[in-house]
């Protein structure tokens, strides 16, 4: 691997570019290497290993034993990686991808536009919006925010510590917790009680897999460090005399409060949609997972030519399936490119996508576990959906019949939710799904949030300077 | 607040927020940094002036914006703490002139 250190030393053109270096990204380019594509890399952290290994090249945590082996085992992936025959640019953001696979990119304050014949996006994924009423104060974050300080940084949240959520990072954070000799002074649990009915039929899958394995050690370990509370609804932040005030009520008793300076809100990941979209590639509503995804062959092609999506970009399956899916996406590109026939294609990808397959069906398991519940994902009526413009669920709501707006789309004129910072990072699967109720209808029947580049904020200066 | 756990090493790495002195280490994040000196809110929010900390601390999120060097709306979260760094927090609207 090649480390460019500024966007003048890229090249002008390459057989390849990968935007992500998690799981996906890194396998994609170890096997594109290894067909003489030229490729790139392009990240936006400083360091390879994306959101599931973020700082393992570099963790200030050396013992293995707080984070665990799951973690360690991506370490594999970047060595790998540090020899494979590719140019590598981190510290940077991909903000444009055109059709014709144009890729405009921003590091340091300066941007250049460059070609690539195929791309592959593996933009990963992001925590789910928690809209309930407080989730915007200080001192309250995500799950997998506080554990990117654990891993990259060895922070650790001091004081009363509270987890609300459920899902499998809320265990594993909870336990490296422990590890970490801080556990959690208490865990919500906000998990839904499915019907045995829906669960048995998906079990013999899901008890043969690792998952099942790792999983239940991972939650016997939590539950006998630390207080876990079931079956919590009406969840409500304040900021209290010393710290913050958490109202919830469980099993459908009297309310209660829980005082905290740190709460850690979780329920579950989705894409990373924001490039994908605004490629142009067409997503689905995934109504198990209760998210968009973009539409993909089992190579990862998207709905536009030369442009694939891997890893959990492409659909939550985990970070062994990101890099399966990174592989097959590599693959592809090298058949497209010339570099292989699709008989050698064939061969090559059968067992990553035999593997896939059987892991997605031990996977539905954890689908129906942890899908949060309606009132969750689309928050309670004062909670604000839309956190840069604060825009609450009611005022949604409100304007939604009054309006007849049928989608997102519309409501940016009414409410401007998706036109903050964060350009709708945070609430268009919330708007969406508040819409759709709203007018009685599934989510995936309302046209998405549209995302239009730069698809992050760039200078004037940067943009006006671009050599194009 | 944030303790570092024992084991955490590395360069030992200052800046200022706020006017502020701090200290933060080699591979920290800025929003790491800041979190690790005590600063819990990073920003105020446009339309309410509401006080706003970093939330998803993967880039996603933007509640941790802030002016490094002189250069508005940087998510912390993503930019490397680096020696000397003249990081201020953005309050409410601007305002004409400011």
């Amino acid at each position: 691997m090649r480390r460019l250190g500024a966007v003048d030393e890229l090249a002008a053109t390459y057989d390849l570019a990968i935007v992500g270096a998690g799981p996906a990204g890194l396998s994609a380019a170890v096997t594109a290497g290894q067909f003489g594509l030229s490729v790139l890399l392009v990240d936006e952290k400083t360091a390879p290993g994306g959101q599931i290994y973020h700082g393992i090249a570099a963790s200030p945590l050396k013992r293995g034993s707080i984070l665990g082996p799951d973690y360690w085992s991506g370490a594999a992936l970047v060595e790998g990686f540090a020899a494979a025959d590719v140019d590598y640019l981190a510290g940077a953001m991909v903000w444009q991808l055109d059709q014709d696979r144009h890729l405009y990119i921003g590091a340091d304050g300066k941007s250049r536009r460059i070609a690539a014949q195929a791309v592959i996006l593996a933009t990963g994924a992001q925590e789910r919006p928690f809209p309930i009423e407080g989730w915007t104060r200080p001192g309250v974050m995500g799950v997998g925010a506080a554990q990117m300080l654990l891993k990259s940084s060895g922070l650790i949240a001091e004081g009363r510590v509270v987890l609300v959520g459920a899902g499998p990072l809320l265990w594993l954070f909870a336990a490296q917790m422990i590890a970490a000799g801080s556990p959690p002074s208490a865990i919500l649990s906000t998990a839904a009680t499915p019907s045995l009915g829906r669960l048995i039929p998906l079990l013999p899958s899901f008890l043969a897999s690792a998952y099942a394995r790792k999983g239940l050690s991972l939650v016997q370990r939590v539950r006998r460090a630390s207080r876990l509370v079931s079956s919590v609804t009406d969840l409500r932040i304040e900021t209290g005399e010393s710290g913050l005030k958490i109202a919830y009520r469980a099993g459908g008793q009297a309310e209660r409060i829980f005082e905290a300076e740190h709460v850690l809100l979780h329920q579950g990941v989705v894409p990373n949609l924001n490039l994908i979209r605004s490629a142009g590639c067409t997503i689905a509503w995934d109504d198990a997972q209760a998210c968009w995804h973009p539409i993909a062959d089992d190579w990862g092609a998207s709905s536009v030519e030369g442009i694939a999506v891997a890893g959990d970009g492409a659909g939550i399956q985990g970070a062994e399936t990101a890099a399966r899916r990174g592989r097959l996406a590599a693959l592809d590109a090298a058949c497209r490119l010339g570099r292989i026939d699709g008989a050698a294609r064939d061969r090559a990808g059968a067992e990553d996508i035999a593997a896939i397959g059987k892991d997605a069906k031990a996977r539905r398991l954890l689908d129906v576990l942890y899908r949060p519940t309606a009132a969750f994902r689309m928050g309670s009526p004062k909670a604000l959906v839309c956190r840069c413009e604060e825009v609450t669920g009611e005022r949604i709501r409100q304007v939604v019949r009054e309006t007849k707006a049928v989608g997102p789309n519309q409501l940016k004129t009414y409410l401007r939710c998706g036109m903050g910072p964060c350009q709708g990072r945070f609430c268009a699967l919330t708007v969406n799904e508040i819409i759709a109720e709203e007018r009685g209808i599934s989510p995936g029947k309302i046209e998405p949030m549209r995302v239009r580049p730069p698809i992050k904020p760039i200078t004037v200066a940067e943009f006006a300077a671009l050599d194009l | 607040m944030f303790k570092r756990l024992s084991e955490a090493s590395g360069r030992v790495l200052s800046f200022t927020f706020d006017g502020q002195p701090l200290e933060g280490r080699e591979g920290d994040s800025l929003a790491a940094a800041l979190l690790a000196g005590g600063v819990g809110v990073f920003r105020t929010t446009v339309p309410s002036d509401a006080s706003r900390g970093p939330y998803c601390l993967m880039g996603v999120c933007f509640d941790c914006l802030v002016e490094v060097d002189g250069v508005a709306n940087r998510q912390a979260c993503m930019i490397p703490l680096r020696e000397g760094m003249c990081v201020t927090p953005q309050r409410r609207a601007r305002q004409l002139g400011e």
